[in-house]
């Protein structure tokens, strides 16, 4: 794709608007001691577009979604975000950027109850201290009302009501699921990265993450950026897919056109029948 | 303040008693919705407000007296506005059931020729479009949740609020159309159009015109005292007779205020928080609570299981006596008020029964043992037997006279009149005035004088006057010796057990009965989990040893307790199978009110049922199944029969020594 290209927005087949490349990695290479995990990566993500990164197992998927999350720093290569090159940030520095993500194995308050759960996703958007949120007075509480309105309404588009006052630990895993998309999506993220957001879901369950995902991605105009397993659910979610092998990009494109990529069915899909 | 008798040649329509309530209850709280973890609530001069602008935005859409208008969706505040909101233009609101599939809603608004469509959200709304291009009467469709929906063609699409927005913007040029229109209701004019399920054939729709539903609400909140400090939460089907009556009937006569739960998921929680007054719960609901409690229970600590069982015997020996005002000694009285503080007011709280002052159930029998252990806590629960041909009641229970065996006297205003064959007729205000196109069912259901035929064969009690129902009339049949083959009374003795969820019986022209058995997921899962059994379908655990041996356990009670009655003991089940699925009416096999469809039921299984009488050890079949998106597949399961012990009823004597 040139940078011409790039540059205008495009509307696509079913009406949505995608935008301008709002992050780019150039080139970017990450090793473990002698273990090369991504090795000489480019490519971009555009805005309110669902982008896939798969691969078969160890390609290198999740180091590259954990780069852009800003926890890895690559050796080589560099970030650009909204046009401008990121220096080397930690992960609380990114998720102010507006960059929200979802962990492949659930990383949520077991304890908490799924409202709080939520609510702190809400954390970058608080700005009183501590003794304020304790004596919950005037500012505070204040904040608070407002943080719940936004948890609530999260709350309402992914249809978690009925368990808002339950802890997570009592929630079976799809549910918990869902509850880690809501609390990333409460911090209003203009990217949301999600960690094979399917894996070990039924067909019912993925039917569903595959719907919030596309809805959330319609109502909000969220860019998402998703690694997952199940083919037949990146083939229909996303707009564009990136291909990873052995920390190398094997492809790059429309589903269709990695559909038909014969690196690609040689190393994650198989061989095509008839 | 509260609703006169004198109301009732005055108010001639609902839109009119709207108008009355903004005047007399003004900033009372006439609707309540939990939306984003908070009750919002409208006042009665609020939601005058809203439904005004809905109207005028109707109007200016181009909706013309006599029009249809579907609404489709749940319980809703802004839903249940559209019905005033028609019927003040002149138009007629037909709710229809929001989980019928594409199919079904097509049949009804093609029946209807419905010209507008109600819709609360984008699965609604797919349907209707899925459907569109068979409908020749449709022009528009409004809908409430904009979620998902902005890219869709809006050439006929409208969100509610944008039609509400145009009504208001149009409100110095319309107000007078509007109120021209609502002037000129009378109390003939058609309050509603209501489809029913129907146990046989397509749905009809039966007319019900304001005098029916005016004069229905009035009789009705009067026999209950229902007045403007109750709170109903309004949870069943909109589409559903009961709903219409409840939550907006009695709600506008007596100005109560009607609560709308957040989700379906929510109910519990919502109930909770609400505390109705005024309760109505089919016996399904009040089996799954129960069974619901009894599974925690058997969770319990010891301390608090014995404090439980304790006070629940206590209760069921003196609650209910309490609950109607007969004589109870003193200590008894202590004794269960002590229950009370530890046991049944706690209960009565978590299940959101607290304020409950007026609680009825009807569509189905309740089980004795269900019914008593409410009324055992104290709660007033009631029966009550109606059809949607009625306006709903056609009996019910006057405090003081509850048993669990009849359905009560003759409301008020209703007579009744049962035919030699024993099926049950009645004559009331609230008898329907026609099925809409068609004339045919109408002459066969309601004759001249305007008696109405129910269906349902049963007998009025001669020393107490109450009615009570045996079953259908068409399903009572005869057994090949000649003996009498009812069969829902055996099935309501077989899903009394909280382990059965539905029973079907067959035997009619037959030698022996047999029948078909559905396990409730719910108890028998817990029951599996207790006893270490691991399952991983329904499927599987409905033919597990353990359970067809529990399940055979219960049919012979229900044989012993059959053969006691000497008109029926012929209908001792032989044999049954444990079905591979749940009923459905997705598949057409129950309604959506939950009744069996008996003959796609006898059509579907044929192969099942043959075996039962083949005598056969067990049986392989493949099922049709309907996926909740209409979508086809099939299940396939080899079912083993079951031969349950029966009761020899030829000589009786030898059964009455045992």
């Amino acid at each position: 794709m040139t940078d011409a290209q790039a540059a205008q927005s495009t509307v696509s087949a079913d009406g949505r608007t995608i935008g301008e490349v709002v992050m780019e990695m150039k080139n970017i290479t990450l090793r473990f001691g002698g273990v090369v995990a991504i090795k000489d990566i480019s490519f971009d993500i555009r805005e309110g577009e669902i982008r896939a990164i798969i691969g078969p197992n160890g390609a290198g998927k999740s180091s590259m979604l954990n780069v852009i999350s800003g926890f890895y720093h690559p050796q080589e290569g560099e970030v650009f975000y909204k046009g401008q090159k990121r220096p080397s940030m930690r992960p609380f520095e990114v998720a102010r950027q507006g960059i929200a993500r979802t962990f492949q194995n659930i990383a949520l308050f077991e304890g908490m109850t799924v409202l709080d759960n939520v609510m702190t996703g809400r954390l970058n958007h608080m700005h009183t201290n501590m003794v304020q949120q304790a004596l919950w007075w005037g500012k505070a509480q204040k904040e608070e009302t407002e943080n719940r309105e936004v948890a609530e309404k999260i709350i309402d588009f992914l249809e978690i009501q009925a368990i808002r006052k339950t802890p997570v630990a009592r929630l079976p895993y799809g549910l918990k699921k869902r509850v880690e998309l809501a609390r990333a999506l409460v911090a209003e993220p203009s990217i949301l990265l999600l960690d094979e957001p399917m894996a070990g879901m039924n067909v019912e369950e993925k039917e569903d993450m595959s719907r919030f995902i596309l809805d959330v991605n319609d109502e909000f105009g969220t860019t998402i950026a998703l690694i997952e397993h199940d083919m037949g659910v990146v083939m229909d979610l996303s707009d564009r897919v990136v291909v990873m092998d052995y920390g190398r990009k094997i492809g790059d494109g429309t589903p269709d056109e990695v559909r038909s990529n014969q690196e690609v069915i040689d190393a994650y899909l198989g061989v095509a029948h008839d | 303040m509260a609703p006169t008798s004198h109301d009732v040649g005055v108010f001639a329509s609902i839109p009119a008693l709207l108008d009355r309530n903004a005047q007399r209850f003004a900033s009372k709280s006439a609707y309540r919705e939990k939306e984003f973890g908070i009750w919002q609530s409208w006042s009665w001069v609020e939601t005058k407000e809203e439904i005004e602008a809905l109207a005028l935005g109707l109007i200016s859409l181009g909706v013309t007296p006599g029009d249809f208008i579907a609404i489709i969706g749940s319980n809703r505040p802004h839903l249940y506005w559209v019905f005033p909101a028609a019927q003040m233009i002149g138009a007629i609101p037909v709710p229809i059931y929001q989980d019928s599939a594409a199919e079904e809603m097509a049949y009804v608004l093609d029946h209807c020729g419905a010209r507008f469509v109600v819709a609360e959200d984008q699965e609604q709304v797919d349907k209707v479009i899925e459907v569109q291009d068979r409908l020749s009467q449709f022009e528009h469709m409004i809908y409430l949740d904009p979620r998902g929906l902005r890219k869709y063609d809006h050439a006929k699409l409208h969100e509610y609020s944008h039609v509400q927005a145009m009504g208001r913007a149009a409100i110095d040029e319309l107000m007078p159309e509007l109120k021209a229109r609502k002037a000129k209701l009378t109390q003939d004019d058609v309050c509603v159009m209501l489809y029913t399920s129907g146990t046989t054939g397509k749905p009809k729709g039966v007319v019900l015109s304001n005098r029916n539903i005016i004069e229905t609400s009035k009789n009705s909140s009067e026999f209950d005292d229902l007045g403007p400090g109750d709170e109903v939460l309004a949870y069943l089907p909109m589409a559903w007779v009961g709903d219409f009556i409840f939550s907006i009937g009695q709600a506008f006569w007596s100005g109560f205020c009607v609560n709308c739960p957040e989700s379906p998921e929510t109910m519990v929680t919502d109930l909770r928080e609400i505390g109705p007054t005024y309760y109505f719960a089919p016996p399904r609901v009040f089996e799954s609570q129960l069974t619901q409690v009894m599974i925690r229970m058997e969770d319990a600590g010891r301390i608090k299981k014995w404090l439980f069982d304790t006070f629940m015997a206590h209760a069921r020996k003196v609650g209910s006596k309490i609950l109607d005002g007969e004589t109870v000694n003193g200590w008894d009285r202590f004794k269960y008020a002590l229950g009370n503080l530890f046991v049944f007011a706690p209960l009565k709280n978590s299940l959101g029964l607290s304020r409950v002052r007026v609680g009825y159930t009807a569509g189905e029998a309740i089980g004795p043992e269900i019914f008593d252990f409410y009324r055992a806590l104290g709660i007033n629960l009631k029966q009550l037997y109606g059809q949607t041909e009625a306006s709903v009641f056609i009996t019910q229970q006057p405090d003081g006279q509850v048993r669990s065996d009849t359905v009560g006297v003759a409301s008020p205003g209703v007579e009744l009149k049962i035919a030699e064959d024993g099926e049950v007729f009645y004559r009331s205000p609230g008898v329907f005035e026609y099925y809409y196109k068609n004339p045919e069912s109408t002459a066969s259901t309601k004759d001249a004088e305007g008696w109405v035929a129910t269906g349902d064969a049963g007998f009025i009690e001669s020393d107490t006057g109450h009615l009570r129902i045996i079953d259908r009339a068409k399903d009572v049949g005869k057994m090949e010796d000649g003996r009498m083959f009812a069969p829902k009374y055996v099935e309501n003795k077989l899903k009394f057990y909280p382990n059965i969820l539905e029973a079907v019986l067959f035997g009619s022209g037959r030698s022996e009965c047999t029948a078909f058995i559905n396990i409730d997921l719910n108890a028998v899962g817990s029951w599996a989990e207790r006893n270490n059994i691991a399952y991983s379908s329904y499927q599987e655990l409905a033919g597990h040893p353990k359970v067809l041996e529990s399940i055979r356990a219960h049919v012979e009670e229900v044989n012993e307790s059959v053969a006691r009655d000497d008109m029926l003991s012929g209908c001792q089940i032989h044999r049954f199978v444990v079905l591979h699925k749940q009923l459905d009416p997705d598949d057409g096999e129950i309604t959506r009110t939950g009744k069996v469809r008996r003959r796609i039921v006898d059509e579907k299984f044929a192969d099942i049922i043959a075996a039962l009488y083949d005598s056969s050890d067990e049986i392989s079949t493949r099922t049709e199944v309907t996926y909740e998106d209409g979508r086809k597949g099939y299940i396939s399961a080899t079912l083993k029969i079951v031969t349950a012990k029966t009761v020899t009823t030829a000589a009786p004597k030898a059964v009455a020594a045992e």
